[in-house]
């Protein structure tokens, strides 16, 4: 990292700060420094460390609050990738060091710095292991972190997989009564599909080709830097036509760029009877679902959220779970358009039953946490039908107006879940740690008790609701009418589940926070909030506030890289996806095809 | 050619061209007598025979590093001017050198060094029992570099009989224990057996191809399979293809049960769990790579004769595919049943054991996506034993590092059980890290080093499936290579389950034992697990290096 990289890649090091730091201080954490009985001090440690990587993250999303705009920050409004790095990491697989954020990922690192800080100081009750329990949680920013900035498939599995150890010792040492087999069973749900997708991300590399692509788009997805001087970036363009053998990529914009060809290369192979675009697309469907998680693979769910302490189940629900959409977003789309396009109704009807199964589920739970877990499954189906309305077809003209809206919801619901849902399990924690009870049918009256708390407490659950003017709102009425357009019975089902979810979650407003008295075990521990609790929920209930009249904060980021790609993928639909019912015949590799 | 001229140029061929490429064999034979002799010799009692034998092995280790270093394409420059040609025979066509060779030499000789460290620090063998201790695992590790190089079917079975024999004792080191008797004698026995047939397979494949330098069968068998034609030897003419099959399945069986293969494999757990956690690694590391090494040798030598394309070629590519068939099968069933066998383990070393079987599958793989590109597709060959030399390589220090952890643990706990690791994180939280390092990368999760291998085997499966290669087979094999490493997590998980969450017992009487030194050579081993799977550049060079013999 000479200094001349700092020039042409502004944003190395704070972007690679933002994803690093906290792995850091947990190496040097880990070292027999800080003697034992000190552990004080290593808690204000690591909520400095997610502080500092909090800032960092800030400083770079929203230039103006920090006056100078420097060349690393992220411009608003702008669609493209912004901030990127690129160091060769292993040559002999063409795998790259590449880092970047669009609109699509910035606010979701911002929100997982946000969440870190929050579940850290919420973890001020863990008495148990501090050390290793602030070193495994760094490591686990880390990791969730790197997912979000990572343009190369290689690295992008390699932090996906650094999360699963932290998360499974998290739940696996500190967590619930039945914690250890929540924790085996977490890892082992999402090490599957994490295989399935290793599998996919190998097919990928392995039909890709970088000498079908244009030297526009060469340099739109960074294979070759923007930041050279022309004649190099001439010179790095012809050594890659001139290649003998094809030049494979981990590249997620290069393979984007590939898979949206007409002649794309993955649509091309095809393994027993199905394209080898269709096999990648599912297996990497699979893989960012259990993660979602979506009805028939959400098992783990319930009880990893039930299992782990407060914190993490914070973190489990405000950020892992953000995880799958993002990787929907991002990589099954953009890379397999055309599995996309014909398994929209797998998408879409995979939503709606996580959406209607997660609500009954939770009317029916005895659990407050439990409940909360499960509206968390309910809450991320609305973002797989955002996701999944490809409306842009022939019979509505091509038009991607509804369909960005869907994406747009989609991406919204995401961050305000991770808002209302880090605030709901918070919430639950902070009555947990009073009375050692959850269950439902022993709360009521609390709202004599503890009044600051319950007032919070309903409007974190009332964002959950999606009560207009909070942030749960925007993202469910934006997801339900653009499915109009691709489906009148899937808009139908998601509109009717508001009322479901509105049921669970007044019912449980209903029977813990409302009645007389509280008449449960350990009454007499129901003191109010401690300043940190506060500290902790204040910020929760008034971003949901903030979301939810001024949803532009969040839009002016999304917007724009929601909207280009869906423009990019709707055009794909009118000049490729539409015709590809007419076999495509085999030819020479598309050099000549010009960049969208 | 005259008698007068023979011995002439055998002389030549051996002084100038064959001794200079059997340095490393050559040292580890001077270490063997010296060690010997510092025994014998009462002026020389004083002398420890680890010393002796770690300051030969560094002699080994030099030679072998030179010769790596000095083949053509070596990714650093030559430390010695003189550079090797990338591929001789020696000894008349007994021996071949080639990249592959040098890598396994270099492999073996650096693991003998820490390996020798390691016996050292953890305490077995004692003082009185190093001579043989060490004299043993130096014949056996000669072996094993000669099963690396051997290019007839003479020197194969010698070779393998070389490496077995020694370990056979060195499996009842343990002397006056039950258990450790046992193992060496199953150890023995089950040996004899894969020995006698496979000497059989031998006697078969020669009778029947007139020759046991393998290119010349080669040429024979493709001539045979190519053709239709009958053997010299053989007259009736459906004979020759039934009688090598049945050859080279018995040869097969030598082989795996080298590679501890099932259905050969039913020794392995057996001898780990009697023997001392030393033996154990010797044999799962450096046993592991001779075996594979082998088998590439055998497969290739038999499968594949360079770019003649005339008819033999078309019976070498039915032989390939046969062999293809075999080894995937092979692999496939020693991946499964070892994961699915370490499940009910309550034994650490029988644990590893089947771990280490199971990465027999694994590597299986690996030789099987390598003999379905011979030939086909010289590229993809090439990554596909880079994947397997990186393996090794990686391997080398996931197991030793599994092993040392079990040697050091042993000597505090005084046990090998899983259930006396329980809550060993509260008093031993640097052993557990060192622990879950190793066991995390034998799993295959990034960023440790076990990952990166198991990609570049999958990504070799893969390549093969996305040319259209043995694509039903290779897709069998992929998926269950991705299964299986599903599966593994759980028993691997379980230790390191015990050791955090679970309470530690109450009547732990933890040995007092130094601290700093175990400590010290853990974190040697366990340190390259995790940087190897960051930073593998640099051993991924070295291992297309040793690929370089498949072109």
């Amino acid at each position: 990292m000479s200094p001349a990289d700092a020039l042409t890649q502004p944003a190395l090091w704070p972007l690679s700060m933002i994803v690093f730091l906290p792995a850091l201080v947990a190496a040097v954490l880990a070292l027999p420094i800080i003697p034992k009985g000190r552990e004080e001090l290593i808690r204000w440690v690591a909520l400095a460390t997610t502080v500092v990587v909090f800032v960092l993250s800030l400083w770079m999303a929203w230039p103006t609050l920090f006056g100078a705009v420097g060349p690393a920050q992220f411009t608003i409004g702008e669609a493209g990738m912004q901030g990127v790095v690129k160091k060769p990491w292993i040559p002999a697989f063409n795998i790259d060091y590449l880092l970047g954020v669009d609109g699509i990922s910035m606010p979701l690192v911002v929100l997982t710095t946000f969440l870190s800080v929050l579940a850290c100081a919420a973890s001020w009750p863990i008495t148990k292991h501090v050390k290793a329990y602030h070193v495994l949680f760094l490591l686990l920013e880390t990791g969730m972190l790197g997912v979000f900035v990572s343009l190369d498939f290689f690295l992008f599995y390699v932090f996906w997989e650094v999360m699963l150890l932290p998360m499974y010792f998290l739940i696996g040492i500190w967590g619930g009564p039945r914690r250890e087999y929540a924790a085996i069973k977490f890892f082992l749900y999402t090490l599957f599909g994490s295989v399935l997708m290793l599998l996919a991300i190998l097919m990928l590399y392995f039909t890709s080709d970088l000498r079908m692509l244009s030297p526009e788009q060469l340099v739109a997805s960074h294979v070759v830097s923007p930041a050279l001087d022309a004649a190099s970036r001439a010179d790095a363009v012809a050594a890659i036509a001139a290649a003998q053998s094809p030049i494979h990529t981990f590249n997620l914009l290069a393979l984007a760029q590939l898979g949206q060809l007409p002649k794309s290369p993955f649509a091309a192979v095809s393994l027993w009877g199905m394209s080898l675009e269709i096999w990648a697309f599912l297996l990497l469907l699979i893989g960012f679902v259990i993660k979602v998680p979506v009805v028939p693979v959400h098992t783990w769910l319930p009880d990893a959220h039930v299992e782990a302490p407060t914190p993490i189940s914070m973190i489990l629900a405000g950020v892992l779970l953000k995880l799958g959409g993002y990787g929907i977003l991002r990589i099954c789309y953009p890379i397999c358009p055309g599995a996309g396009l014909s398994l929209a109704w797998l998408v879409c009807g995979l939503g709606v039953v996580s959406m209607v199964y997660g609500a009954f589920a939770a009317l029916a739970q005895k659990d407050f946490k439990r409940m909360v877990a499960y509206s968390s499954v309910s809450h991320m189906g609305y973002v797989m039908l955002g996701l999944g309305v490809w409306s842009a077809v022939a019979g509505n003209e091509f038009r991607w107006d509804a369909w960005a809206q869907g994406v747009n919801g989609a991406m919204f619901q995401m961050l305000a879940h991770g808002i209302s849902s880090a605030g709901m399990f918070f919430m639950v924690g902070v009555l947990y740690d009073r009375v050692h009870h959850r269950n439902l049918e022993e709360f009521g009256g609390i709202f004599n008790r503890m009044p600051v708390y319950s007032g919070l407490a309903v409007a974190v659950f009332f964002a959950g609701l999606g009560l207009p003017g909070l942030c749960g709102f925007i993202g469910e009425v934006l997801v339900t009418l653009s499915s109009w357009n691709y489906s009148r019975t899937l808009a139908v089902i998601s509109a009717f589940t508001v009322i479901l979810t509105a049921a669970y979650i007044l019912w449980a407003i209903q029977r813990v926070y409302l009645g007389a008295e509280y008449k449960g075990p350990h009454g007499d521990h129901l003191t109010p909030m401690t300043g940190r609790e506060l500290a902790i929920a204040t910020p929760l209930v008034f971003l949901a506030i903030l979301f939810g009249v001024a949803p532009q904060l969040i839009f002016n980021y999304v917007t724009p890289s929601v909207n280009r790609q869906v423009e990019t993928l709707a055009d794909w639909t009118r000049d490729v996806g539409s015709k590809a019912a007419q076999p495509v015949a085999g030819g020479p590799p598309a050099a000549d095809v010009t960049s969208r | 050619m005259d008698l007068g001229s023979l011995l002439t140029s055998t002389l030549t061929d051996t002084l100038e061209v064959s001794l200079p490429l059997f340095r490393v064999e050559l040292a580890l034979s001077a270490t063997i007598v010296l060690v010997l002799l510092c025994r014998m010799l009462p002026v020389l009692r004083w002398l420890d025979s680890a010393l002796v034998a770690l300051g030969g092995v560094a002699f080994a280790l030099w030679y072998a590093w030179s010769d790596l270093r000095g083949l053509p394409g070596s990714p650093w420059p030559a430390v010695v001017a003189a550079t090797h040609p990338a591929s001789q025979e020696l000894f008349g066509g007994l021996l071949i050198f080639d990249s592959l060779t040098a890598y396994i030499r270099f492999l073996l000789a650096g693991f003998l060094v820490l390996y020798i460290l390691f016996t050292k620090i953890s305490g077995i063998p004692d003082r009185e029992d190093g001579a043989d201790f060490y004299t043993l695992v130096l014949g056996s590790s000669l072996g094993m570099c000669l099963m690396a190089s051997a290019n007839h079917l003479l020197m194969i079975f010698m070779a393998v009989e070389m490496a077995s024999v020694p370990s056979y004792a060195l499996a009842g080191m343990l002397k006056g224990r039950k258990a450790s008797s046992e193992a060496a004698l199953k150890y023995a026995v089950y040996g004899a057996g894969a020995a006698g047939v496979m000497l059989y397979g031998i006697s078969l494949l020669a009778g029947v191809l007139g020759t046991c330098h393998l290119p010349s069968m080669a040429a024979e068998l493709g001539r045979i399979v190519g053709d239709g034609a009958d053997s010299f030897y053989v007259a009736d003419s459906a004979g020759p293809i039934m009688v090598l099959t049945l050859g080279g399945l018995m040869m097969a069986v030598g082989l795996a049960f080298k590679l501890s293969a099932v259905p050969f494999h039913f020794w392995c757990p057996d001898v780990f769990e009697g023997a001392a956690a030393e033996v154990g690694a010797f044999l799962s590391v450096a046993s592991k790579a001779a075996a594979v090494a082998l088998a590439v040798r055998v497969a290739f030598g038999l499968g594949w004769l360079g770019d003649a394309a005339d008819a033999s070629a078309a019976g070498l590519a039915d032989v390939r595919h046969f062999l293809v068939y075999l080894i995937g099968l092979m692999a496939a069933v020693t991946c499964t049943l070892g994961n699915l066998g370490a499940y009910g383990q309550t034994n650490m070393k029988r644990l590893l054991a089947y771990s280490t079987i199971a990465h027999a599958g694994y590597l299986l793989l690996g030789v099987a996506a390598a003999v379905a590109m011979l030939g086909v597709d010289p590229e993809g060959c090439r990554k596909a034993v880079t994947a397997l030399a990186f393996y090794l390589g990686t391997y080398l220090f996931m197991n030793l590092g599994a092993f040392a952890i079990v040697a050091v643990l042993r000597n505090r706990l005084r046990s090998e059980e899983i259930a006396a690791y329980a809550g060993l994180v509260r008093s031993n939280p640097g052993m557990v890290v060192a622990a879950g390092a190793v066991l995390v990368s034998l799993v295959g999760l990034p960023p440790l080093a076990g990952f990166v291998s198991k990609f570049l085997i999958f990504s070799s499966l893969v390549e093969a499936i996305t040319k259209g290669i043995e694509r039903p087979l290779m897709l069998v094999l992929l998926v269950i290579g991705g299964l299986n490493t599903v599966i593994s997590l759980f028993y691997y998980l379980r230790v390191l389950k015990v050791m955090t969450f679970d309470p530690p017992p109450e009547d732990r009487v933890a040995a007092p034992a130094p601290v700093w030194l175990p400590g010290a050579l853990v974190t040697a081993v366990v340190v390259p697990v995790v940087l190897l799977g960051i930073f593998w550049s640099g051993l991924y060079a070295y291992a297309q290096l040793a690929g370089t013999f498949a072109s």
